[in-house]
């Protein structure tokens, strides 16, 4: 049968393109508006062209903060895909013990990102804290509130903890669609493991790890509540992150046009990424 | 709408935007394409190469204003115009 081409039925989605618009769209705009705009306070704004985008880009704050956050990002990715993938190759395939640890998985990702940040600032306490307690009566001196290097590490620790759970659950999905005969296939040519790894688990796996990479940067390029609950972004600012800064300047010295210039140019920054890796996976599910 | 402080230039800005939306959506229906492989190695549309275009053009206004200052900011216009020529022709 013949397909009729109607795009009248484009107008059944106006009711949703009024709420985004009103939800999200607008105060995007908005957000355009006052990074041009500066204001002392009583709704009362004045023109400042260029002003704000030129002062941050010439500042060492957002660029610092910047690196931070691409440190981060970089460093959690790189332990979380393999870690996660590892654990996937070890979970059971089957039988009750299947069930059981893919409860236990999923478990730390029920947990609310500022419970997760208070466990882990008072786990990490060198007073009365198990982490920084047992550290110390060691010798070895820990102080994520004194030391950058020590609040990095409980920061990336924490978000492993948190996440690595999310990539081994994806792994394990793109694992259990792989039909047995390609493994039979793999031990008749007696392939080694690292082998069956190499040219059957991990092509397989390709399209879900795309996607875990995906949702892990996009989150941990906008993380704000952990850190900001463990550390408040220091010792000094080793710990803060755009997201952490943004808040600062917008809320805490209620600056609102250099944090609208800012939150565009971390918009920005967002977006090529996400475009990016969209365009990365949708051209690997074509030729796949 | 003066409580939301709009002004004329980003008011000038969003027009723009809308105005390319709409005529890429006209574009779209009445004169169907299929997507193309450019230098980029990806497959584009005309609606991909805008966005590659806008997107692009961003960072270079961003860029031409960290490095020149905002006094030679038109400039950057034109670069923008010379790089979305080149990404609705090449990629």
């Amino acid at each position: 049968m013949e397909k009729t081409v109607n795009h009248k039925a484009w107008f059944l989605v106006l009711p949703v393109l009024v709420l985004v618009a009103f939800s999200a769209v607008i105060p995007l705009m908005t957000v355009v508006n006052y990074a041009f705009q500066d204001t002392f306070g009583n709704n009362v704004f004045f023109w400042h062209g260029l002003g704000w985008f030129e002062e941050l880009l010439a500042s060492d704050r957002m660029w610092n903060a910047l690196w931070r956050q691409l440190a981060f990002s970089g460093i959690i990715l790189a332990i979380e895909i393999p870690l996660g993938v590892l654990v996937a190759l070890n979970m059971p395939k089957r039988g009750v013990w299947a069930s059981v640890v893919l409860v236990l998985m999923s478990l730390p990702l029920l947990i609310p990102w500022n419970v997760v940040g208070t466990i882990w600032q008072i786990f990490g306490r060198v007073d009365i804290g198990l982490l920084g307690y047992t550290l110390n009566s060691l010798g070895i001196s820990y102080n994520y509130t004194q030391n950058p290097a020590h609040a990095w590490a409980t920061v990336i620790v924490m978000d492993v903890w948190h996440w690595t759970s999310l990539v081994a659950l994806l792994a394990y999905a793109g694992l259990q669609s792989i039909p047995d005969a390609y493994y039979q296939a793999a031990k008749i040519d007696q392939a080694s493991r690292w082998k069956v790894f190499r040219y059957i688990e991990l092509p397989k796996m390709a399209g879900v790890l795309m996607i875990a990479v995906l949702l892990r940067f996009m989150d941990s390029f906008m993380i704000y509540t952990e850190p900001f609950v463990v550390t408040g972004g220091g010792p000094g600012n080793a710990t803060t992150f755009l997201s952490i800064d943004l808040v600062k300047m917008a809320l805490g010295q209620f600056d609102l046009g250099p944090a609208a210039a800012f939150s565009l140019m971390y918009f920005l920054v967002i977006l090529l990424i996400s475009w990016v890796f969209y365009t990365v996976m949708t051209n690997l599910d074509k030729r796949g | 709408m003066s409580w939301m402080a709009w002004t004329q230039p980003t008011a000038i800005f969003f027009i723009i935007i809308a105005l390319l939306l709409v005529t890429f959506t006209v574009l779209a229906i009445r004169f169907p394409e299929t997507p193309r492989r450019g230098v980029l190695g990806i497959e584009t549309t005309r609606g991909d190469r805008l966005f590659i275009t806008l997107l692009g053009s961003a960072f270079i206004n961003l860029a031409w204003l960290g490095v020149m200052g905002a006094a030679m900011q038109p400039w950057a216009l034109l670069i923008c115009l010379v790089y979305a020529a080149a990404v609705f022709r090449w990629v």
